[in-house]
């Protein structure tokens, strides 16, 4: 997990891998996240050809299919810029199997590392090579972080995360038990295995709930749909939030857009 | 007494069994609270993470060692035992090791035969093979003890009978063992497997156990357990015999250090175990007790196919600690029954599939969420995850050109996720069409079926986005030029 960080003074440009589910499914967390880093100064470059980073059929065992989508965004991040990715898993599967999917193909494989060493998970970037220092705007109020076992294990996004959200001086962050669980999407499981998934979503929900937090935060996609979809089911009213967007609301964002209790 | 022979699970039956536990609050809390106790012991251990991942390391680096001169090391280990009085057997599968063994009963005429705790008789069905001989095979590890007298199977590889509750025990016993009446006090149910078995060990004509480690170079054997039954099995019968998977061996005797000590931390977060057995042959001249006769056997059972892959073969680092299981989110829901294999949980998903072949197990790899909690505290570090993935691949696919297919290669395939997966691919790697879907998905978002298969059973549908964030960027453009 630990990587060398660009050298040098603050980029000034970036590129934006919105990521599938982020483009369809929670843009608004999409645009949070591109205003975050524009109000650092920074120009963010959004290429139009992206779409998949293809990591679900990768973890499903098609590694063709996965790298025939893979490989249709190596070339949409030509220069040396950083790639910001609002989402952990994502993150991981280009930083991390990206390489490994392309091992066989020298040409490839060096494309892939290149941009493997420039990918950086929002609040990694934000945290660690803009060092952004915010000051909180908002209400108090009380939250607690599900991060996305690719983001903990693969990105270190859960301190991260914290560590931003401790800038914040109205934000209590609360602790869950079984904080490090997996929230039992995982991608194609919560279809090929719905009983032991639908289990394990029910009990994350469960302990996010419990701590009393007003909503909880994750900073991945897959994990806000699976716990919403399982809270929104129970007809209970609490609800996850992306971390982009909590964080741009927070700081004096416009707020409001994709506020508390909107659908993830 | 009888138990259950293998039961081989199609993917219907595994995701039967799994729902069946799921549905089942009693279990799940039981699990539950089983699991989280085991995490906090072996945590307790492990107080230093970076010392934790020097020790992890260098176990790795043993194992690796160890395998990649498996051969060379099986040779040499044969060739010390032999020195030291042993009668070494290979068995490929077992079928073959239970021939091997009941021979030597038969030998021997024995009618009984004390067990120490081994998941490698468990994998071969010994106690099924020597029932049909008319041998009476008795555990003597508790928790064996009680799932054989329950006529279950482990559903644990360190914590057999983990699945049960005091209660079940108490009921178990009184329903099972003569003169016992039903008691909750966990002591006096102790007290009751230990009185049936005292007289066994000693009545026993042979003695079975299991091998933590294989010492080549001094042809030692070295059995690691807590309750001492390992070292009566070991010496009390006149005869001993050991079975193990090919994998144990390990070069030198300090190899066994670091690999001990972070097999009982990682198990039971213990620093160490109450017994460490090394065993180097046969009662001696002049000895007054050990065993007067000593055999060894060494199961395959599909473990030179994992072998045969560079990648496959880091299956074969584990030394069946179960931290992997303890840690792992869906043996926690479901319980080690629900696979229905020897070995159960994360390992048991990695390594089944060699044993077993994929047609029966190619369910078990995609039993995962692949949040890599398993690799995370595999002291020996295997990728379980990664490996998960090249197995879903190989269930899923013929084997590649110039690659031996494995047994079972492919019998995961299905016309239906073949398709889906060919569709993923075509629409994501063609930026026009995925933009063009992506138009549409948001506009006819209305269109979006409310039934969504296994998503929606326990979640509200999917549904995209009014616009997508190409949308929303594009707007903010013309906004920006309107502004100008």
């Amino acid at each position: 997990m630990q990587r060398n960080l660009p050298a040098g003074p603050r980029p000034k440009d970036v590129y934006f891998f919105a990521t599938c589910l982020v483009d369809l499914f929670c843009p608004e967390a999409g645009m949070d996240a591109i205003q975050l880093l524009e109000r650092e100064g920074i120009t963010v470059h959004f290429p139009e050809n992206q779409t998949c980073c293809g990591q679900p059929a990768y973890t499903s065992g098609y590694a063709d299919e996965a790298r025939a989508v893979a490989k249709a965004q190596l070339d949409l991040f030509p220069e040396n810029w950083p790639v910001v990715v609002p989402s952990g898993s994502c993150a991981g599967m280009m930083r991390h199997h990206y390489p490994k999917l392309f091992a066989e193909d020298p040409m490839l494989k060096a494309k892939a590392e290149n941009l493997a060493e420039r990918v950086f998970e929002l609040s990694e970037f934000l945290l660690k090579v803009l060092n952004v220092k915010w000051k909180d705007s908002g209400k108090p109020t009380k939250v607690t972080l599900h991060t996305s076992c690719s983001a903990r294990r693969e990105m270190g996004t859960h301190l991260h995360a914290r560590e931003l959200l401790a800038q914040l001086d109205g934000v209590e962050v609360l602790q869950q038990s079984h904080e490090s669980e997996c929230c039992g999407f995982g991608g194609t499981f919560s279809v090929r295995q719905p009983a032991i998934s639908g289990a394990m979503a029910s009990d994350k929900a469960d302990a996010l709930k419990e701590t009393g937090a007003d909503a909880f935060l994750s900073a991945d996609g897959g994990c806000l749909m699976n716990i919403n979809g399982t809270l929104e089911k129970r007809r209970d009213s609490f609800r996850g939030q992306h971390l982009a967007s909590f964080l741009w609301e927070r700081t004096g964002g416009s707020g409001g857009k994709n506020g508390k209790g909107e659908k993830a | 007494m009888t138990t259950q022979p293998m039961q081989f699970v199609p993917g219907s039956e595994f995701k039967r069994r799994a729902a069946e536990v799921v549905a089942n609050p009693f279990l799940r809390k039981s699990f539950r609270g089983a699991m989280d106790f085991l995490i906090a012991k072996r945590a307790a251990q492990f107080p230093d993470p970076e010392l934790l991942e020097r020790q992890r390391t260098l176990a790795e680096e043993i194992r690796r060692y160890s395998l990649s001169r498996l051969p060379a090391l099986l040779e040499q280990l044969e060739a010390n035992l032999v020195k030291n009085g042993v009668k070494v057997h290979w068995a490929e599968n077992p079928d073959e090791a239970n021939a091997i063994i009941l021979g030597i009963c038969r030998q021997h005429d024995a009618r009984l035969m004390v067990k120490g705790k081994s998941m490698v008789s468990e994998e071969v069905e010994l106690n099924h093979a020597m029932d049909a001989a008319g041998i009476e095979a008795l555990e003597s590890d508790m928790g064996e003890y009680i799932v054989q007298l329950a006529g279950e199977k482990p559903s644990h590889i360190i914590m057999p009978a983990i699945h049960k509750t005091k209660q079940d025990i108490a009921k178990l016993f009184a329903e099972k063992v003569p003169g016992v009446s039903y008691t909750e006090d966990v002591d006096a149910l102790i007290q009751v497997g230990r009185d049936v078995l005292r007289k066994k060990f000693m009545d026993a004509d042979i003695g079975l156990s299991g091998v933590n480690f294989a010492v080549a170079e001094t042809g030692s054997l070295c059995l690691v357990e807590n309750e001492g039954n390992g070292r009566m099995c070991t010496t009390v019968p006149n005869v001993h015999i050991a079975i193990t998977g090919i994998e144990k061996v390990v070069e030198k005797l300090e190899h066994v250090v670091p690999l001990y000590g972070l097999l009982t931390r990682s198990a039971t977060g213990q620093a160490i175990t109450t017994y460490f057995n090394v065993i180097t042959g046969p009662r001696r001249e002049g000895e007054k007790d050990g065993p007067r006769e000593m055999h060894l056997v060494l199961v395959d059972n599909g473990r030179t196919q994992a072998y045969a892959d560079e990648q496959l073969r880091q299956t074969l680092q584990c030394i069946r600690c179960g931290a992997c299981m303890n840690h792992c989110p869906v043996y926690t829901r479901i319980g080690g029954h629900a696979y229905g294999t020897t070995y159960p949980g994360p390992i048991g998903e990695i390594i089944s599939p060699h044993m077993m072949g994929l047609a029966a197990t190619h369910v078990l790899p995609g039993a995962s969420t692949l949040c890599g909690a398993c690799g995370e505290v595999c002291p020996v570090k295997i990728p379980i995850p990664d490996l998960l993935i090249r197995l879903r691949e190989e269930a899923t696919h013929e084997a590649k050109p110039g690659h031996a297919p494995l047994v079972g290669q492919g019998a995961g395939k299905t016309t239906f996720a073949s398709l889906a997966f060919k569709g993923f691919a075509f629409l994501y790697s063609r930026p026009a069409l995925y933009r063009l879907f992506a138009w549409g998905a948001t506009r006819f978002r209305f269109l979006t079926p409310s039934n969504q298969a296994g998503w929606t059973a326990t979640r509200t549908p999917l549904k995209p986005a009014a616009k997508s964030l190409r949308d929303l960027l594009a707007e903010r453009r013309i906004d920006e030029r309107k502004s100008c």
